[in-house]
This record gives structure tokens, C-alpha cells and sequence, in this order.
């Protein structure tokens, strides 16, 4: 185990080492600075102000500095919201976020869980034909278009969910059923397609010919096998919703860490971005790893290669 | 050998003929011709006076605006811009964006899987291990960073050339050439996603060709003399082509919805030009309880949501038909 960790490590420095470099890079050839406005500013004191960045020089040279500050664990200060750090604007933003997609993560896995076992039972039945075709549609229909119906029924036509804000559960519902909605069809595809191959399987058979029910022995023997494959979907997953969603964020009007990475690629506020990328990055590459654990844990087959 | 004598009865039947017994996808690619089709047609076909802006703001659909007296079927937006003639014409790039960038990520994807398959070993190696690490990156963001780079340089390009056409007094194509600023946006979306989209078309090519090498129709192709790309182009693409329709038709939607996606954040299409996520940002503008201006949103949503059914719907019943084993 201990190897096939360290390998990871090094291997997920090294993704996140090129992420970061492209994102840098790229950002500072973008035409259009940090400090452009309408008003006039005179050369000495836009100089004064990148250099107070460490963006003057060529771009290499702002690179190397900036690579060699996020080696000290400083992603350094917003260019646009002035003597805040990075660190602490990405520590205000997100939680809301984080609160967000978690409780999207739940409804995704366990309706998708659910709604994909429940087809794969009733396979050629009408329960499955409508489920997938629902899947089909919710994954046909974005979170932009979903969002702003939900609201127009639920909110403004029905009255029973608040229209926005923050901080309440009742106010989070919306955004986390508009954010999960494709997921859960997703992830009740692949649980249908994984369950039908396990239930053809010889020990399910034997599980049958001991006298069990056949929703006992999908519930206590399928299930176990079946899900393997969601979990390879639901690991990256949860770094995607939980590091925010710019459209949900933007149509519930939510301040998280989604709409950072809109409003600093527009601000050509390079450190946000490049804070909210490596952040992103980093949840990716854990949740990654968490799933091959998990693997080990529920399918003892499986070998964790160095 | 017995078993090897009868192979022709146990044959797969032919992919084109499980497609067309799936009644699904063949509406599906009936809807997506006919709105094309349409796309294309109507909005040429229509009054000039519906094309631009004018006085008539929120006029509800089939009403006459009390200004110009002009029918708008869908109503028309805050500028006075007639729905029917903004929905289609943003029916036109989104479903022109998601076609054409789809077709580049296609082009990259295949050769890239086809030379990293074919080359095998250690090249296969570093191209593979290349593809693992782009698809950690975080997807949109990159079109989101790499839109925000190109951008200024394209719009600076479509200047030189109008100062060009001016300088030499050619003043319509000067006149077509600012018009076609608007879209330039367009044209830096469709390379974005393009460079971004082809991942899994590579790897899926690339599955596909590491099978097929080992046949014995190309050992004998090669026993013949065929260079290798002779070989790729000659004997592997063909037996490519219907994976490929498979996937191009599953990456249109995806295309599709990044499009809108960036629209619909203020970072994609700019006016006068619309796409359909464009539309829907104006669209979820305007709900309110007191006044709600439905058609805004009503019209594209559907649209959209039907365009990516039909697409989706059409890309299950290919992969049903080509590439069985491959499920979701």
C-alpha cells in the first residue's frame, strides 16, 4: 500500500505542477492586465504596480516567481479584491460551495444508486423503460435550463422553496437537486448496465438456489459488485461538485468558489485563478486515490500496483 | 475445423441494420435534418424588419406590435428583436459550433489514437500517459482561459483585415468583415473546444487500433511492401469509420453544451449575435412573479433540450449498433 501511495503522490505533484504552469502561462499572455481600466494610468505606475506583484519582467521570469512561491505554500494576494490573500478568499468561498455540492453528491449517488438498481430489476418493464428515458432527458437538459424552470415552478408558481439566498436548508434545495439532476441519470445508467452483467453471474444464481429472494440476494450480493464501476464515477465527481458550479452559483445567485473562477478569468486576476485551479486540481487527484482505496477494500481481487 | 467454417451465419448482423430497427434514433435524425434544414432556410426567408432591433420590446408571441405592426410568432426581446428569427439564427451556431468543433477534436482524436496505437510500445507509453494527464485538467476552465487568449488576437486580426479592405476602398466586404467581429468570438470557441474535446475520441481510436493491428489483413498489407501510414490510411481508417460516426455524434451534444454553457456565463457569443445559451442568459433574466416573460425562456429551452435529446437518443442507437460492448 505504502508504495502505490508514495507513487501517487509524485505522480499528482507532477499533474498538478503542469496544470498550474499552463494556467500561469496562459493567463499571462492573455492581452488585457490585472490593473487595466478605463482611466489612464501612466507607464511608471503600472509598472510600480506589477512589480509590487512580481508581474513585470517576461513571463518566464513571473513564472519561476510564482512556481517558487507556491513551493512555500503562498499562493500570494488578489490582484482585484486589494490586501486579500488568496488563501482567505478561497476559505470564505468555499464552504458555500463545499456545503452545496455534498449535499448534490448525496442526491446523485443514492437517487442514482437507487433509480439504476430499481430499472436493472424491472429490466424491459415499464419502471425501466421510463427511468432511463427520464435519464436521458435530465442528461439533455443543463443545469441552466433546469434552473431557471425550477425556480419559475417550485419558488415563484408553487410557493414552497424560498427563490434565493443562502444559509438555510430549505434555500439549498433548489440549487442541490438543479446541480445533480444529470448525475443522477449518470449514475443510474452505469448502476443498470453494471448490475444486468452481475446478475447473470454464477454466484448470483447460487444465491438464488439457497432460497433468497431476488431482492435479498441483490441487496446483500449484487449490489457489493455492481456499484464498483459507479465508484470510478463518483470519485471524480465529488471533487467536480464540490469545488462549485458556475451555472448553479450564478442562476441561485450563490457567492462560491465557481463564480472565482469566472470573475478572475475576467479580471485577469491571475493568483485567484490560479489558487481555485490548484484547489481543484488537489480534490481531484485525493478523491482519485480515496476511490482505488475503497476498490481494495470492496473487491479484495483487486491489487494495488506500485 | 468446424468452427472455423461457419463464421458467415454467426455474424453480427450488419450495424445500419440494427440502426434502422431502432425506431428511436431515426426520429431522432429526422429532427435534427428537419431543424437544420430549417436553421438554414426560414431565417434567409424572413422579413428584413424582423432582423434587427426596433421600438416593439415584449411583444407576447403571435401578437402584432402595436409600433410596426409586424407578426412576431415568438414575441420578441428587449431590444424589439424578433424571438423566431433569434432562436433559429442561434439554432444555427450553436448547432454550427457544435458540429465543426466536434469535427476538429474528431480529426486530432483519430490521428493522435491512431498513430499512438499503431506505434505501440514506449511512444504509445508517453501519448497515453499525455491523454491521462489532460483529463485531469479541469475541462472548461481551460476553454474558459484559452477563449480569454485567443480572443484579442482574433479580434485584432478581423481589424487588420478591415483596415486592409478600407484602405483599398472595397467597402462592402469592409462593411461584411465588421460584421463578422461579432462572431469572432465563434470562431475562437470553435478551436477551444476542438483543442479540448478530443481526449476520448484518442483513446477510444486508439483501443480500437491496437485490435486491429494485430489482423492478419494488415500483416499481410505490410508483407506487401505498404508504408505504415499507407497502412493507417488504407486499411485501418475504414474500419474506423463507424466508431468514429459513433463518438462524433456522442461529442456534438457535449460541444453543444459547453457552447451554451460559456454563453450563458457572459463569456461565449457576443450580441448582436445569440446562440442558445445566450438566449437563455437574456431568458432567466427576466423571470419574475409579477410579469413573467415567458417565450424568452420557453423558446430556446425547448429547442435545446430537444436538439440535445435527439442527439443523445441518436448516439445510444449508434454505439448500440457499432460498438455493443462499450455500454456507458
Amino acid at each position: 500500500m505504502l508504495p502505490f501511495l508514495l507513487r501517487r503522490a509524485f505522480s499528482s505533484v507532477i499533474v498538478i505542477f503542469c496544470v498550474i504552469s499552463i494556467t500561469f502561462v496562459l493567463a499571462r499572455i492573455t492581452k488585457g492586465g490585472p490593473f487595466d481600466t478605463d482611466k489612464v494610468i501612466s507607464d511608471q505606475v503600472m509598472k510600480a504596480k506589477l512589480a509590487r506583484y512580481h508581474l513585470d519582467g517576461t513571463v518566464s521570469q513571473q513564472y519561476f516567481a510564482y512556481v517558487s512561491a507556491i513551493a512555500h505554500f503562498d499562493l500570494g494576494v488578489s490582484t482585484r479584491y486589494r490586501d486579500w490573500r488568496v488563501s482567505e478568499l478561497l476559505r470564505q468561498k468555499m464552504p458555500n460551495s463545499f456545503a452545496l455540492g455534498a449535499l448534490a453528491f448525496v442526491i446523485a449517488s443514492c437517487a442514482g444508486v437507487f433509480l439504476g438498481s430499481l430499472a436493472a430489476m424491472k429490466k424491459d418493464t415499464w419502471i425501466d423503460r421510463s427511468a432511463m428515458f427520464g435519464a436521458l432527458l435530465s442528461i439533455s437538459i443543463p443545469s441552466f435550463i433546469s434552473g431557471p424552470f425550477l425556480i419559475a415552478i417550485f419558488a415563484l408558481w408553487l410557493g414552497w422553496l424560498p427563490v434565493g439566498g443562502w444559509g438555510t436548508v430549505s434555500q439549498m434545495i433548489l440549487p442541490a437537486i438543479c446541480l445533480a439532476a444529470p448525475y443522477i441519470a449518470y449514475v443510474a445508467r452505469l448502476m443498470r448496465n453494471s448490475l444486468l452483467d452481475v446478475l447473470k453471474s454464477d454466484f448470483l444464481r447460487t444465491a438464488r438456489a439457497k432460497g433468497l429472494t431476488e431482492t435479498q440476494a441483490v441487496a446483500r450480493h449484487a449490489i457489493k459488485v455492481a456499484i464498483l464501476p459507479v465508484i470510478t464515477f463518483l470519485g471524480p465527481l465529488a471533487a467536480h461538485l464540490l469545488t462549485g458550479s458556475m451555472i448553479v452559483e450564478s442562476v441561485f445567485n450563490i457567492s462560491g468558489a465557481g463564480m472565482i473562477f469566472v470573475n478572475s478569468i475576467q479580471n485577469r486576476d491571475v493568483f485567484l485563478l490560479g489558487g481555485a485551479v490548484i484547489v481543484y486540481c488537489m480534490l481531484l487527484v485525493l478523491f482519485n486515490l480515496f476511490v482505488d482505496v475503497i476498490y481494495t477494500l470492496l473487491d479484495k481481487r483487486i491489487k494495488l500496483y506500485a | 475445423m468446424p468452427e472455423a467454417a461457419a463464421p458467415a451465419s454467426i455474424a453480427r448482423p450488419d450495424g445500419w441494420q440494427i440502426l434502422k430497427r431502432n425506431r428511436a434514433a431515426l426520429i431522432a435524425l429526422g429532427f435534427l435534418a428537419g431543424l437544420s434544414l430549417i436553421a438554414i432556410v426560414v431565417p434567409m426567408l424572413l422579413p428584413e424588419e424582423l432582423k434587427g432591433t426596433s421600438s416593439a420590446s415584449f411583444v407576447p408571441p403571435l401578437q402584432r406590435s402595436v409600433e410596426t405592426h409586424a407578426l412576431h410568432l415568438l414575441g420578441t426581446d428587449v431590444n424589439g428583436q424578433d424571438m423566431l428569427y433569434r432562436v433559429l439564427s442561434g439554432a444555427r451556431v450553436s448547432l454550427g459550433v457544435g458540429l465543426i468543433g466536434a469535427l476538429i477534436s474528431l480529426g486530432i482524436g483519430t490521428l493522435y489514437g491512431m498513430i499512438s496505437g499503431y506505434a505501440g510500445g514506449r511512444i504509445d507509453g508517453v501519448m497515453m500517459r499525455t491523454v491521462e494527464v489532460l483529463q485531469s485538467v479541469p475541462r472548461i476552465l481551460f476553454i474558459m482561459i484559452l477563449i480569454a487568449a485567443l480572443d484579442e488576437y482574433v479580434k485584432e486580426w478581423i481589424d487588420g483585415w478591415r483596415l486592409a479592405a478600407e484602405a483599398r476602398n472595397w467597402i462592402d466586404l469592409a462593411a461584411n468583415i465588421s460584421e463578422l467581429k461579432a462572431y469572432s468570438k465563434v470562431l475562437v470557441m470553435i478551436v477551444s473546444l476542438g483543442l479540448v474535446e478530443w481526449l476520448t475520441m484518442a483513446r477510444i481510436v486508439r483501443g480500437q487500433v491496437l485490435v486491429l493491428r494485430e489482423m492478419t489483413f494488415v500483416t499481410a498489407s505490410r508483407a506487401m511492401g505498404q508504408s505504415s501510414w499507407g497502412v493507417l490510411r488504407r486499411h485501418l481508417l475504414p474500419n474506423l469509420s463507424t466508431i468514429i460516426l459513433t463518438y462524433l455524434t456522442l461529442t456534438i451534444p457535449a460541444v453543444i453544451l459547453d457552447e451554451s454553457f460559456l454563453s450563458f456565463l457572459g463569456l461565449g457569443i457576443e450580441d448582436p449575435a445569440a446562440s442558445w445559451g445566450s438566449l437563455l442568459k437574456d431568458g432567466a433574466q427576466v423571470i419574475n412573479p409579477l410579469e413573467s416573460k415567458w417565450w424568452l425562456l420557453v423558446f430556446p429551452a425547448l429547442l435545446m433540450s430537444a436538439s440535445l435529446l435527439a442527439l443523445n437518443f441518436l448516439g445510444d442507437g449508434l454505439r448500440d449498433a457499432f460498438d455493443p460492448k462499450s455500454g456507458d
